[in-house]
């Protein structure tokens, strides 16, 4: 048997558990305590599209230096469901923990012998202290919770006090839920030993807020003046336009007359939901949609409109596993060609593409501003794995004096000045022409909305020379985007190097880590994390700068890649891809074993080597 | 259609209207749909009836889909800001533009393919919800712009003009439109302005969902023998249950009825509608009388016309969703955003 793994604030502990059973918050409170003892943690719930009784489970990711993306393996496995026991057991990595409930007796060769094994008769421990079945699987979850607060070395008061903030106002289930937490931390004192895994409190937590991305793109939107959302349910964005409802409720209300700045619509479709999002911001008012990939698809005609007729949008795209319903519960990034070139005719969008959940509030916020100033829909690129898990950010933040930015808006007295205007004329040299909202004037600055091809003057007119002249001024509204979207974050390697690497999204957190893992082998790499399209020329630089870029992310066709090359005129070969498309979320482990694979595959040699 | 352009010159002395405003600045561009369509009849129906009404056109948003009868706005209210949509989804930005701006009034124009195929969802939702908009369908039972495909509003045994039958159990906005909930509902037919006119102004004062299916002929597709939907043969069943008259500011009411054959209903406006009734039983505040009565009579193979149901207090998507009285485009700052001590607040609470 292989030594057993000891490590202290750094480890993974995967739950496996059956949806439904309740586990979910008892294992949020385990991850909540750590993060309360000043150790950061990342928790991943991966879980199946059901409501009860298929399995899922719930990673958590404890790393003192703040490596919070997934990792890979598995240090301990708590494994509480049977239907997925053979193949929770074969993922824990050698030297790692079992933890399971042994009240059954189980062969030998359920097990494996290089792993320690931990067993605790939950089941039977809860039928002796509970009658009601109900509570028997409640209380089982917090059981083993203060089992493995004891196993583990976290601190009971912490438990104690999430168990109290977690039922305040339901106060008759603070006293039972503390008995279950100490039934379980007693017996797992008696009869069990601590194993390697430990933790100790500590200060590496700072000021940092605990939430999901989807959570904090509803307050973005709040933040960012958005007034109407209309939305057609669907997974995994769903919770973004609750948050925001939510958030709408405690600080969008008229104290005096109770009622709200901000009407929130349940579309019957995505088609409707988008529709309304652009007549609503064709009238003047801040709107969003909330989706993902199968409500995109559904959108397509809306966009080319809300693109041709230039009308400002919103639509946060939680992405998931495509294509068609594919993988409704799992995550990865490959709605991004779909929404970079939305709609037939020839189309381009801007896709701002946020880290983590502090990004998804500030670029939740900012795309309404950057939505009215080029007056065409803007894609906050989320994914499951940012919208639907808590991650550790830095605290959200306002500078009170930001106005929100209208963009170019004829008001009535510009137009009873006599200002010139045509709704689709360039008068800036940026592309953007200048708009009104319905009804500002008596007799001036009315126009007709339309798909179909117009002139400067907003009139009707399929001209070939006029339709060129519109679709080239629209290629100058985007150029203008270039310099207005959030900029590439560019990190360079300790030493210079000839190797790039490329990445976005929810793929930042683990990339991190791989890039630490990486230069620990000799392999150095700059790296460039896009944060917006269409790209800076700080993208091109940077893949110009360089012999070799890989470009990591979560799809199997590698679009951000196809997007770069498109756009950009690199040469294909230059761009090495590194795919992760399982729905899971991708490894620090993965992207560095891929690189270093890719390098060795195709004897890329690194500097250290040139060296030697 | 007709080359010509309108001429700029205006009579001194054209009437006009409280607002000083004549017809003609009612208007819009000259009509490029054949001649005779129907539709350009409910195009003057609509600028009789905002004339009549004294609405300052740019407080007018008009909105449609697409088809002959979603071009119509450019030949109407040459003033007001105008949103030509994507096919069948009128609905939804309407609803949206309503969102933003609760103090304009929303037109939405549209037709049988627009509606009751491709937009058959998007119209019964907006209709559900309550969305406070005259929502007009120029029905002519065809597709015109591609020149001559049945619609879905189609009558089952109605010939096409090569003589094809239709085979299709038609869909009836009216009855749907009741059945969903809205809560001013009417049929008219084009070549009747005297019917439309009062039908469009009530609509346009009534807050709530206003549906109006006009019977509107295409005389280039579905314009003879055999159709159901031709000039003569709506006018050879044509059965009006009532006829209106719209009073606005309560003015006194002619007392040259004979008792019991008016109805008065006062609109949540104060507008009050005079409903001369021609049909001795019918009571348009029951829906669903009006449901029975024109379930019946269509089997008859008769169109019903006139205001079939008024619920004069009516809510509103508003109402419902229980917005502030300010439009939603005139917020500043201070009104949306929360600012920096609300996060702060907020950002203790996430650790």
């Amino acid at each position: 048997m292989p030594q057993p793994i000891t490590s202290t604030n750094d480890f993974v502990v995967k739950f496996a558990n059956v949806n439904g059973s309740g586990s979910a918050s008892a294992n949020q409170m385990f991850a909540k305590a750590i993060l309360r003892m000043g150790v950061p943690v990342a928790t991943r719930n991966i879980f199946p599209s059901n409501i009860q009784g298929l399995p899922t489970w719930f990673e958590v990711r404890v790393s003192e230096s703040s490596h919070l993306g997934r990792r890979g393996g598995v240090d301990l496995m708590v494994a509480m469901n049977p239907q997925t026991w053979t193949a929770d057991i074969a993922s824990i990595d050698p030297g790692g923990y079992l933890f399971y409930d042994s009240t059954k007796p189980m062969p030998a060769s359920k097990f494996r012998d290089d792993i320690t094994i931990i067993g605790m008769p939950l089941t039977d421990i809860c039928n002796r202290a509970y009658s009601d079945p109900r509570q028997r699987q409640l209380f089982k979850n917090i059981i083993y919770v203060g089992a493995l607060s004891a196993l583990l070395g976290i601190e009971p008061v912490e438990i104690q006090r999430l168990i109290g903030e977690q039922f305040k106002g339901k106060d008759k289930l603070i006293k039972p839920n503390l008995e279950a937490m100490h039934l379980g931390r007693e017996y797992a004192q008696n009869h069990l030993t601590p194993i390697g895994l430990q933790l100790k409190r500590a200060d590496a937590v700072g000021d940092r807020i605990f939430i999901d991305g989807n959570s904090a793109s509803g307050l973005g939107a709040v933040y960012g003046g958005a007034t109407v959302a209309a939305w057609y349910p669907i997974t995994p964005s769903t919770s973004l336009a609750e948050a925001f409802g939510r958030y709408c409720r405690k600080y969008r209300h008229d104290a005096a007359s109770g009622k709200g700045r901000y009407a929130i619509v349940q579309a019957e479709d995505e088609l409707a939901a988008i529709g309304m999002v652009i007549g609503a911001s064709w009238n003047g008012a801040r709107a969003f949609t909330t989706t993902s990939g199968p409500g995109i698809s559904l959108m397509q005609e809306f966009l080319g409109l809300a693109y041709f007729a230039e009308i400002p949008a919103v639509i946060f795209d939680v992405q998931r596993g495509g294509p068609s319903t594919g993988m409704p519960t799992r995550t990865q990034q490959s709605d991004i060609m779909s929404c970079a070139y939305a709609s037939h005719g020839d189309t381009k969008h801007v896709l701002l593409l946020p880290g983590d959940p502090g990004e998804c509030f500030e670029m939740g916020a900012q795309a309404f501003d950057l939505a009215d100033r080029l007056q065409t829909p803007i894609f906050v690129m989320s994914d499951l794995d940012i919208g639907m898990n808590e991650w550790l950010c830095k605290p959200f933040a306002w500078d009170d004096k930001r106005r929100l930015d209208r963009g170019k808006v004829m008001s009535y007295e510009d137009l009873e000045a006599g200002k010139d205007f045509g709704r689709y004329l360039d008068v800036d040299g940026d592309g953007i022409p200048y708009r009104t909202y319905p009804g500002t004037h008596p007799a001036r600055g009315s126009y007709f909305t339309r798909g179909t091809s117009k002139d400067r003057y907003a009139k009707y007119s399929e001209e070939g020379a006029v339709y060129a002249d519109n679709m080239k001024r629209l290629l100058e509204k985007f150029d203008t985007a270039k310099s207005l979207v959030p900029e590439p974050v560019r990190r360079d390697a300790k030493q210079r190097t000839r190797l790039g690497v490329i990445y976005f999204g929810s793929t930042s957190a683990p990339m991190h880590e791989a890039l630490e893992t990486l230069d620990d082998q000799g392999i150095h790499l700059d790296a460039m994390r896009l944060r917006g399209f269409p790209f800076a020329d700080a993208v091109m630089d940077f893949i110009a700068d360089h012999e070799h870029v890989f470009v990591v992310e979560q799809n199997r066709d590698a679009q951000m890649r196809m997007l770069i090359v498109n756009e950009g005129g690199v040469d294909p070969a230059k761009l090495l891809p590194v795919l992760n498309f399982d729905g899971t979320p991708i490894t620090a482990r993965f992207i560095a074993d891929e690189i270093a694979r890719l390098l060795r595959a195709r004897k890329i040699v690194t500097l250290r080597e040139v060296a030697r | 259609m007709t080359f010509l352009p309108k001429p700029k010159m205006r009579h001194p002395d054209l009437p006009k209207n409280k607002l000083g405003n004549t017809h003609r600045d009612y208007e819009g561009a000259v009509s490029t749909l054949c001649a005779g369509c129907g539709h350009d009849s409910i195009s003057a129906a609509i600028i009789q009836a905002c004339f009549e009404l004294d609405l300052e056109p740019h407080r007018i948003a008009k909105l449609s889909g697409i088809g002959c009868s979603s071009k119509t706005p450019t030949y109407f209210l040459g003033s007001s800001h105008g949103f030509n949509s994507v096919h069948g989804r009128m609905p939804s930005v309407l609803t949206g533009a309503n969102l933003a701006n609760r103090d304009l009034i929303y037109l939405g124009v549209s037709g049988d393919g627009d509606s009751a195929s491709i937009g058959l969802g998007q119209f019964a939702h907006s209709i559900r919800r309550g969305v406070n908009m005259t929502y007009i369908v120029e029905n002519n039972g065809v597709y015109g712009l591609t020149k001559g495909q049945f619609s879905a509003t189609s009558d089952r045994g109605s010939k096409s003009k090569k003589g094809v039958e239709n085979f299709d159990a038609p869909i009836d906005l009216v009855s749907m439109a009741l059945q969903l909930g809205a809560s001013f509902v009417a049929r008219s037919f084009s070549g009747d302005k005297t019917q439309l006119v009062p039908i469009v102004k009530a609509a346009l004062r009534h807050h709530g969902a206003a549906f109006i299916d006009v019977i509107s002929p295409c005389v280039a597709f579905n314009n003879h023998l055999g159709s159901t939907k031709s000039f003569d043969y709506v006018r050879e069943h044509n059965e009006a249950v009532n006829r209106l008259d719209v009073m606005i500011d309560r003015q006194p009411i002619a007392a040259d009825y004979a008792p019991g054959t008016v109805e008065l209903v006062t609109q949540h406006d104060g507008t009050t509608l005079h409903l001369r009734k021609l049909a001795a039983h019918y009571d348009p505040s029951d829906r669903i009388g009006a449901l029975t009565y024109l379930q019946e009579r269509q089997v008859a193979g008769e169109v019903v016309t006139g205001l079939l149901f008024v619920d004069p207090e009516a809510r509103d998507l508003h109402d419902y969703l229980n917005t502030v009285d300010k439009p939603f485009n005139r917020f500043d700052d201070d009104e949306l955003v929360p600012g920096a001590a609300v996060l702060d607040k907020l950002n203790a609470s996430l650790r």
